[in-house]
């Protein structure tokens, strides 16, 4: 539940190198995820030794604080009058301005967390997260360090979502808060639930369609007002839907409450 | 091979005492059979041992290690394996996965080694061909890409015991590993057990059936309430009254 916290942080760090040290987008996108995974060891090492709803809960709670910290720490983050201003991503001299270049950027940033996901998800370290999954005690049994494991992969997690916080921050140049707050990770949630958990295409089936599905709507005829609202009751419907129907989501391979 | 050995172990669950004071030490080899009555301490005791319980009161070595205060991960890497008594795989993954995961020290389970995939190849090359050997062993190596829950029982106790063998063990301790099984299962496993006797691995099983005690065990150590109440080869122990009683009560 804490997703958003984690790509609000990426945003937040990304941009306030970017302003005050000056440096190259790449660098602070780098610098923003190294920061949202060593925040998440503050958070995982503690609460994963929670299991099941309690996690949750915990995540829930760092949630909050962050949001809480990003809205009232105003020397830093200026609070709810957010930071204006944030340079477009320059990469080796090249300014991007236009949205093909956006595209291109967003692109190439999807690619290198797929491979990133895919690449561990096909190796023994992937084969380890899904015995931990599946059985942390015969994962123990066998000698692999379940705590270690589940840490590592909470703060690539965290990471992964902090790059795209700074691509965020770039794109739009002003953050303010109300940007990270639980409605965008119970978004992510729900891209995982509707696409399907265990399987690296899950999550991106998932993301395409609830980005594209309120999009489409505005072709249908709706003001895009009422295409906003309408957004929350299709999100709502499809996972209720999914969850009673297909708990492993579209191409899933984990089922949710199996 | 270093010796296995526990002193003054107490375990109290809610008031119920599982584990009284108990002293133990393991042969370095050989089949070493756990019998006692329902209740007796028996998985308790395997389960202090191998870092999944921590004893209230007492200590466990293996050799000079002190392993009392040890995780259960931490043990394993000892060398010392264990299965469930109730059955514990990966069921959603195949047959050969399961004791792939097994194998211990691999670069590819690090971060930087999945993500860099710098000799990952060859290592897993290595250990298919080390988990082929392995399941061709317990006689499961027409099964290595079916799903572990598409076996069934007593297949799945043998991978079971394949995983363990697959850590490089020297000690295992097995929870019932013939309970439920086709008689033909049984001995098949039992077969596999003095087999590993003779690779001198030290084979430590629960076990209620005291005619598979007599059949394989070296030594058998008999608990009831918490304490050990006589150990010795099973020629002399089982042929002792009050023994049997306790055990048939």
């Amino acid at each position: 539940m804490a997703h958003a916290a984690f790509y609000g942080l990426g945003a937040y760090t990304s941009a306030l190198i970017t302003l005050h040290f000056g440096a190259p987008f790449l660098l602070s996108t780098l610098m923003g995820m190294m920061a949202a995974a060593l925040i998440s060891l503050f958070i995982s090492l503690p609460s994963l030794r929670l299991h099941d709803d309690y996690f949750v809960i915990a995540t829930f709670g760092f949630q909050m604080i962050i949001f809480g910290v990003l809205n009232n720490w105003m020397d830093v983050t200026r609070g709810p009058l957010g930071i204006p201003g944030i340079p477009q991503p320059a990469i080796f001299g090249w300014v991007i301005r236009s949205q093909i270049g956006f595209v291109v950027l967003s692109s190439l940033l999807a690619i290198f967390a797929y491979s990133i996901v895919y690449r561990l998800s096909a190796s023994p370290f992937g084969r380890v997260l899904r015995a931990v999954r599946e059985d942390e005690i015969f994962a123990q049994s066998l000698g692999k360090n379940t705590l270690w494991f589940k840490v590592l992969a909470f703060a690539i997690s965290a990471a992964l979502a902090a790059s795209a916080g700074s691509l965020y921050a770039h794109y739009i140049t002003f953050i303010d808060p109300t940007s990270f707050t639980i409605m965008e990770s119970i978004l992510v949630i729900s891209m995982v639930i509707i696409g399907g958990a265990g399987s690296p295409w899950g999550p991106l089936i998932g993301a395409l369609i609830l980005v594209i599905l309120p999009e489409a709507l505005r072709f249908v005829g709706f003001p895009s007002t009422v295409a906003a609202n309408l957004r929350q009751i299709i999100y709502g419907i499809l996972l209720v839907l999914m969850i009673i129907l297909r708990p492993r989501g579209l191409v899933g391979r984990y089922g949710f409450g199996q | 091979m270093e010796t296995f050995r526990c002193n003054g172990l107490n375990k109290t669950f809610e008031g119920v005492h599982a584990l009284i004071g108990l002293d133990l030490e393991f042969p370095t080899s050989g089949i070493t059979a756990i019998i006692g009555p329902n209740g007796a301490g028996k998985t308790t005791l395997i389960n202090v041992l191998t870092g999944f319980l921590r004893p209230d009161l007492g200590h466990c070595f293996l050799g000079e290690h002190e392993t009392t205060e040890l995780l259960p991960y931490q043990v394993a890497r000892l060398g010392v394996a264990r299965t469930f008594q109730d059955l514990r795989l990966i069921f959603q993954v195949s047959v050969l996965d399961n004791v792939l995961l097994a194998r211990q020290h691999q670069i590819g389970e690090r971060l930087l080694g999945a993500l860099l995939q710098f000799g990952i190849a060859n290592e897993e090359a290595r250990n298919r061909d080390a988990a082929i050997r392995l399941l061709q062993f317990v006689g499961l190596e027409e099964k290595i890409n079916e799903l572990a829950g598409e076996l069934s029982y007593g297949q799945q106790k043998l991978l079971t015991l394949a995983c363990c063998l697959a850590t490089e063990a020297k000690i295992l301790f097995l929870d019932e590993p013939v309970a439920g099984v086709h008689p033909e299962m049984a001995s098949r496993i039992l077969f596999l057990l003095r087999q590993l006797r003779e690779d001198g691995k030290l084979v430590i099983f629960i076990e209620h059936n005291i005619g598979i005690v007599r059949e394989v065990a070296d030594l058998v150590i008999v608990m009831d309430a918490g304490k050990i109440i006589a150990q010795g080869p099973p020629s002399e122990v089982l042929e002792r009254h009050e023994i049997m009683e306790v055990y048939l009560a």
